[in-house]
């Protein structure tokens, strides 16, 4: 029997949870009824378009927008940055216009008159020789004694330089949001956020900072469905407040989405990271120093170190020095499990490279150091195993360089990596009818990770019922308690907690309300198959709705929390990922074979939404290991690929065969539910950086991996 | 790895293609004054009649007919989502890159956003909300909730009209043939490997093309 009252049923006496449910708004996303952000159409509605900046930096002299302020049609045009501001990147907003149309809209923006002064730029930060003013010293760390352990002979030395570009977020449904003020005093804002509880307040005090007197609890902020986030929709945004200020000043709706171009310059990049690293260990294989020197952009920012080392972070004997480098380009965001996948490509390919210079297969090389993960090396070398058999490690790997004769080479590589993933806060309220019907209603989200089932899931589980006895309402900020934004993987842990201590406190009311009619105590009462009964005794039950119609006019509703009392969640997970890959050397082409992930995450909740995100997090991770990048112009300071023709996605024949095995059972359930959106996306990169030194014999330093630096890499030395 | 949708079928004679102005307008460029003469075996005359103002345009879409005035630049897509509020085919890249705006024109799949609303006058259009249901879920829609063929969800009408299409087409694919068939669609989330066992399900219950017509 569970210790404490919240707990999660154990292993035996669970009944959905942990099974394979399909996503129960699978049907309206299908069917093409969801509506998105980009979908709300309203009576009147206006359509926005912006002025954007030509130019990576430069002061604005000048700006007459009069010609657009008189093309038919255009209901408002405000100028956002005017004369004076100091513009930091190209495609930074300048002005914005509403009208009838889009077409209209893109007409004015046409006749806008905008002049700068233009001002020197930096936009390309590989080379740290370069970056001169633009480069900080941004911190390091240093434990035990790296030179004495450096300068021991006995020790086996591998430097190398590796990199990972900065790529973009690229979300489907690019930024934005419909405002419409159905009076003077209230706001209704439909917008494609991950955060849908937190952009009200944001809303609220950037409008008053505007002289627009709202109260924060009259923003009605809805978010049904996202196209996509990725870690790049917290905010409000200046487009969304833009939207709700021209649709105050214009008195009708406005819509406001930004173009693919846009979304691709400006809406969210991941930093790059490069990195010096030397790393040595013992001819047995026990990694015993590091040493690197790394340094990225994010934007104007600059950067902040990845973790490094990554994972295997107890090195005895290491020292790490970081530079940020500030760039004219558009400001980085959170992108899915920050800064990891960038720690994961510098430690896993610099240590990858280490273990070729041991002569050591780099299972049995990592497998042997997991230790240095701490208290979850165990973790490691069980999914390290687990990956190696659904790869089938044994029988394919060879050592660097494919001597198979012709010219296609292939090859194996592996990564490891770990995440938090604690609960966020959460608050939902559940409500049991005298109808019979169930409501579990928070203003949380859903990006796709398949928040809703999970909700209902948890739910049934407790009461006892069906799945799709579960009504959930998510995605109103007005009218749902607030909930956590979805962000580092913290979304399952947070409602399926608060969901669960909700429908437990309902459940006792339920219990106390129907004992009477059971003519038994409520402590005797159980849930089970639809049913509440008498425990032991199963002639004393009540259908669910038979139950229910005991409540007489009285709806039974609680608030459920997190956090709470009893362990429902933890945080810390590991994961390791193999790449099976044959590398084209006559053309520089790389195709993945089969990509295998052993992944830990706690308590699975929907086993089939779980695997979901690793197989969609492989998809992404092969996406930017081989295609992805930010392509910047020196000269004119300005992105070469805002668009998707060349910001390249992999299709549905660029993935090979994808496997995933969820770590499950004693020693992971019992740990509670922990986030899983990050984790898996952090190691594709790595493991396919390796697999291609594998096969060809020598390191294609930097992602992607595109066909020219695979040849320039063979040109260098390996197999061909 | 990417394949571009089937261009639509050449229009009715009397409408207007872009594709027809592309070619008279590089025609001009090369061949000065000769571009008068050219023009002439183009359907100059309805060039005349259409724009730059709104045009009355009929459009039929999911069997139902609808009148608009629209400039003639306005792509289908456009003129579906905001004028229609059939807002199920989806703005993405806008540059018949991404599939997310697939609709089936005459039989056949097209990037919405790849055609001005004015060339599909006169042609059955068919978006994911015309996809025959009988009261319940298309079995390609189905199939796509059974093999977690979604995430986000934002591709996945676009990716479901193209399956419907390339099922009409080839109703027992090869794997081969799926990943080649539905290369001209991409996903953010990842969901191709559910799509590509979606699609295999669909065919398979549809036992071979007769039942996703």
């Amino acid at each position: 029997m569970p210790k404490c009252k919240y707990d999660w049923p154990e292993a035996g006496e669970r009944k959905i949870i942990g099974t394979r449910v399909s996503r129960i708004d699978g049907p309206v996303k299908s069917s093409g009824e969801a509506k998105y952000t980009y979908d709300i159409n309203r009576p009147g509605l206006l359509f926005a378009k912006i002025y954007r900046s030509p130019y990576a930096h430069a002061k604005i002299t000048a700006v007459d927008t009069s010609a657009a302020e008189k093309l038919p049609g255009v209901k408002t045009v405000y100028v956002i940055q005017g004369v004076g501001k100091e513009i930091q990147w190209a495609g930074d907003e300048i002005v914005v216009v509403a009208a009838e149309s889009e077409e209209i809209a893109q007409d004015a923006v046409r006749l806008i008159k905008v002049e700068f002064e233009q001002l020197p730029h930096l936009v390309n930060e590989e080379n740290l020789d370069r970056a001169g003013d633009y480069a900080k010293a941004a911190g390091g760390e240093k434990g035990g004694d790296p030179d004495k352990a450096f300068s021991d002979p006995a020790v086996v030395i591998s430097e190398g330089y590796y990199g990972i570009s900065t790529i973009t977020h690229c979300c489907l449904e690019s930024h934005g949001a419909t405002s419409e003020w159905p009076d003077a005093n209230n706001l209704k804002v439909w917008i494609s956020t991950q955060n849908v509880s937190g952009v009200q307040g944001e809303f609220g005090k950037a409008l008053r900072t505007q002289s627009v007197d709202i109260k924060d609890n009259n923003v009605e902020t809805i978010c049904d469905y996202v196209g996509g986030g990725f870690g790049s929709k917290f905010s409000a945004d200046r487009w969304g407040i833009l939207s709700a200020q021209l649709a105050k000043t214009a008195g009708k709706p406005v819509k406001l989405m930004l173009e693919r171009d846009m979304e691709l310059e400006v809406a969210g990049a991941r930093p790059s990271a490069f990195a010096k690293i030397k790393v040595a260990a013992n001819k047995d294989g026990s990694i015993v120093a590091w040493d690197s020197q790394s340094w990225g952009t994010g934007g104007p920012a600059g950067t902040t170190m990845p973790p490094l080392p990554y994972v295997l972070s107890q090195i005895p004997n290491k020292v790490t020095r970081h530079t940020s480098i500030a760039t004219n380009t558009g400001p980085a965001r959170a992108w899915r499990a920050p800064n990891h996948p960038q720690a994961a490509l510098l430690t896993m390919g610099a240590l990858d490279d280490l273990a070729a210079k041991l002569n050591m297969d780099p299972l049995e090389f990592f497998t042997k150091n997991a230790a240095l993960a701490g208290e979850r090396g165990e973790v490691y070398r069980q999914e390290l195993q687990k990956a190696a058999e659904l790869i089938d490690w044994q029988k394919h790997w060879h050592p660097r360089g494919d001597k198979t004769p012709g010219a296609i080479k292939r090859g194996l590589g592996l990564s490891m990596h770990t995440w938090g993933g604690r609960g966020h806060n959460s608050n939902c309220n559940v409500s049991i009818h005298p109808d019979g019907s169930v409501e579990v209603a928070l203003a949380s989200q859903d990006l796709g990770t398949g928040t809703r089932t999970v909700i209902a899931m948890v739910a049934a589980e407790t009461l006892g019922l069906p799945v799709e006895a579960i009504q959930v309402e998510i995605g109103d900020a007005k009218k749902y308690p607030p909930s956590g934004a979805s962000g580092g993987s913290t979304t399952v842990g947070g409602v399926s907690a608060s969901t669960r201590r909700g429908c437990v406190d309902a459940l006792d009311q339920f219990f106390a309300a129907v004992a009477p009619s059971l003519g038994a105590a409520a402590d005797q009462l159980e849930a089970v198959g639809g049913h509440i009964r008498v425990k032991g005794d199963s002639s004393k039950s009540l259908t669910w709705k038979e139950a229910c119609a005991k409540l007489g006019v009285k709806t039974i509703q609680t608030t459920g929390k997190n956090p709470g009392p009893c362990k429902l969640g933890d945080s810390g997970v590991g994961g390791v990922e193999m790449a099976d890959v044959s590398v084209d050397t006559e053309t520089g082409l790389v195709k993945i074979n089969k990509m295998v992930c052993a992944q830990d995450c706690g308590l699975v909740i929907n086993l089939k939404t779980a695997e979901s995100q690793c197989y969609g997090a492989l998809i992404m991770g092969i996406t930017y290991a081989l295609f992805e990048e930010k392509v910047m112009d020196e000269q004119t300071g300005r992105m070469l690929n805002a668009n998707m023709e060349f910001y390249k996605l992999a299709g549905i024949g660029d993935i090979g065969e994808l496997v995933v095995h969820m770590m499950t059972g004693p020693g992971y359930d019992e740990r509670g539910v922990i986030g899983l959106g990050e984790p898996p996306v952090i190691s594709p990169g790595a493991a396919i950086a390796n697999a291609v030194a594998n096969a060809i014999g020598v390191r294609v330093s930097t992602l992607p991996l595109t066909p020219d630096k695979v040849l320039a890499a063979l040109e260098k030395g390996g197999v061909a | 790895m990417r394949r571009k949708k089937e261009k639509p079928p050449h229009p009715s004679k009397g409408t207007f293609t872009r594709r027809d102005f592309l070619k008279g307008a590089s025609v001009a460029v090369s061949s000065g004054l000769l571009a008068a003469e050219k023009g002439k075996a183009a359907p100059a005359e309805s060039a005349a009649i259409h724009g730059p103002g709104a045009v009355p345009v009929t459009l039929r879409v999911n069997g139902k007919t609808h009148k608009l005035s629209l400039e003639p630049r306005v792509t289908l897509l456009d003129a579906l989502r905001n004028r229609l509020d059939l807002t199920g085919a989806k703005k993405v890249c806008d540059r018949g890159v991404c599939g997310s705006c697939t609709v089936i024109l005459n039989g056949k799949p097209v990037y919405a956003c790849n055609v001005l609303a004015i060339e599909a006058e006169g042609h059955d259009i068919t978006t994911i909300e015309g996809l025959p249901r009988g009261g319940k879920l298309h079995p390609v829609m189905a199939a796509f909730v059974n093999n977690d063929a979604q995430q986000c969800g934002f591709c996945t009408p676009g990716f479901v009209v193209a399956c419907k299409a390339f099922l009409d087409k080839h109703p027992h694919p090869t794997p081969a043939e799926v990943e080649k068939g539905l290369g001209g669609n991409l996903c953010r989330c990842g969901t191709y490997k559910g799509v590509r066992a979606a699609v295999l399900e669909a065919a398979g219950a549809a036992g071979g093309g007769s039942a996703h017509a």
